[in-house]
């Protein structure tokens, strides 16, 4: 009887937790940071040096991502139309090229339109091919985009075997390269991130580590006066969150005025080539809310995995 | 209140500390635990408030069954045990009112109650006037009754003792067990590791002797019965 009456008491100690109570961790956290001193500073310098690369790594793949995107975007196929081909065939070709499931559209350029074009991006040495005017030696061209830009090779080779497709260009070899490298380079970027955050997690761990075994002795007192691990764990899992957060202050300043200035630098030479960055404005604010985050869950992650050890007595 | 079924303790290294114990305290008793060192006295006393599990066997407290006792409700169980300390275990850190008041900040207890409560225990034990000072300003017996207090501030129903006296002159001792003594009469259980004769010897209980891990003695009102 008496034992029930404990567990309902109990129970209800353990689940609403109370404002007072977690007060009281928060002291504790904070008493337990600026005793630590020396190991505070380590491991929020270690969380600073992870988060910093992780946020430079992070806005750069963002950029890199971007500027893929818009060279995706721009990735088309070019079927210059047999000559020989009359407005049946013409209309034949085009139905069978919207019929492939992967292409998103199919505009025709006549071969004027084509010979406007090639002047124009030319500038004055192109006035010269005002010559062809007469005798246009250009084809007429579908320009088929596909849904998505890997698509592009599989579409260009189908495309290839239809009568009346006289040529098919869509940057063969370069196209390729440019989706392997994309791909390349995300993966290595993901890697070193995960690479990082591991190692910072580690560091943190480490930290706290001595946090707790300086404190072993208190643990097991309040063990035996009967605090429960959750109890314990609190102080910990704060002072590991305050470390993190507090370690992702310098990388947000240093990666936000790093980035302003660099797409002050580089956003005007870069768009003569079409390429474009991720503007300043909603995307730092991401980006600082991400490292605040990351922070936050190494510095949790990293006391957690060290109290859990010292809770079994 | 206290009962154990056939208890046995192995440790990981192949020691045998105790070899099928089967005893029954009730509510309300005093009880020396004696026996030479390495007899299994300590580990006896661990199982009782479960910091030491036995290999196999039963030990109830309150009904409920200890030795299975899911590592989530070991600490409402220990909340309704007292357990003082050879070596105090005081924290260095904290005050004399600190160190009491810890046990019931732990289980979260309302802070008018707590500063009550632990001025009551510490006029208990006669360390009211020091309740501002820290552990090393004390002398080894006053640290010992700071110990107690922390012990039964939360109105356990037990307390277990290891060899309470083990690091204090026969005076000091005397303090120590006259604060038990009220303790008892308070109605609480007091279960006690020990080595002092002349206690064991005046102050007469049930004493439980302890030798190769099995109980070869258990009388109400016994000796110590050792040499040495």
């Amino acid at each position: 009887m008496n034992q029930e009456r404990l567990y309902v008491m109990s129970s209800e100690v353990i689940t609403v937790m109370k404002v007072r109570t977690l007060g009281r961790h928060a002291r504790e956290s904070f008493k337990s940071i600026s005793r630590n001193g020396w190991m505070t500073f380590a491991s929020v310098g270690a969380v600073t040096v992870t988060l910093i690369l992780v946020g430079v790594f992070f806005v750069i793949m963002m950029n890199l991502n971007k500027v893929a995107q818009t060279i995706e975007e721009d990735v088309e196929i070019r079927v210059h139309i047999d000559v020989a081909a009359n407005k049946a065939d013409q209309q034949k070709l085009q139905n069978q090229i919207e019929q492939i499931p992967e292409v998103k559209s199919v505009k025709f350029s006549s071969k004027e339109q084509e010979l406007k074009n090639l002047i124009k991006s030319l500038g004055d040495e192109g006035k010269t091919f005002k010559l062809f005017e007469q005798d246009n030696p250009l084809n007429d061209v579908f320009i088929v985009k596909t849904k998505k830009p890997t698509d592009t090779v599989f579409v260009a080779n189908q495309i290839e075997k239809m009568n009346y497709a006289y040529k098919v260009k869509y940057g063969k070899g370069q196209v390729e390269k440019l989706f392997k490298f994309i791909g390349a380079s995300r993966n290595v970027g993901l890697a070193l991130i995960v690479g990082l955050l591991l190692t910072a997690v580690f560091l943190i761990s480490n930290t706290i580590k001595i946090t707790i075994v300086a404190r072993r002795r208190e643990i097991r007192i309040m063990k035996l006066v009967g605090a429960t691990n959750s109890f314990i764990r609190w102080p910990f899992f704060l002072e590991g969150l305050w470390l993190g957060i507090l370690g992702a202050i310098l990388p947000i300043i240093l990666v936000s005025t790093a980035y302003y200035y660099a797409y002050d630098y580089l956003e005007p030479k870069l768009k003569g080539n079409f390429m474009q960055l991720i503007p300043f404005e909603p995307f730092i604010y991401q980006v600082s809310g991400l490292l605040v985050l990351m922070g936050a869950i190494i510095g949790v992650w990293g006391s957690l995995m060290s109290v859990r050890k010292f809770l079994r007595v | 209140m206290i009962e154990m079924q056939e208890v046995m303790k192995k440790y990981p290294n192949g020691v045998t500390a105790i070899n099928g114990i089967n005893v029954q305290i009730d509510q309300g008793e005093f009880v020396y635990v004696v026996g030479p060192s390495g007899a299994g006295k300590s580990t006896f006393i661990k199982m009782m408030y479960r910091e030491e599990v036995p290999t196999s066997g039963v030990i109830l407290v309150n009904g409920v069954n200890i030795a299975r006792l899911k590592m989530k409700k070991v600490p409402l169980f220990r909340r309704n045990i007292g357990v003082v300390f050879q070596d105090y275990k005081l924290l260095p850190m904290l005050t004399v009112y600190e160190n009491v008041a810890f046990a019931l900040e732990v289980i979260e207890e309302n802070p008018k109650y707590i500063k009550k409560r632990v001025m009551e225990v510490l006029d208990l034990v006669n360390l009211k006037h020091k309740a501002r000072m820290m552990p090393t300003e004390l002398s080894g017996g006053e640290q010992q009754r700071v110990s107690i207090a922390r012990s039964i501030v939360n109105s356990p129903k037990v307390v277990i003792a290891d060899e309470p006296t083990g690091n204090l002159d026969p005076e000091t001792s005397w303090e120590i067990m006259n604060i038990f003594e009220e303790i008892n009469t308070r109605g609480t259980t007091v279960v006690m590791a020990t080595h002092n004769r002349e206690i064991v010897n005046t102050n007469k209980h049930r004493v439980i002797a302890i030798e190769s891990g099995k109980i070869v003695r258990d009388e109400q009102r016994g000796d110590y019965g050792y040499e040495g």
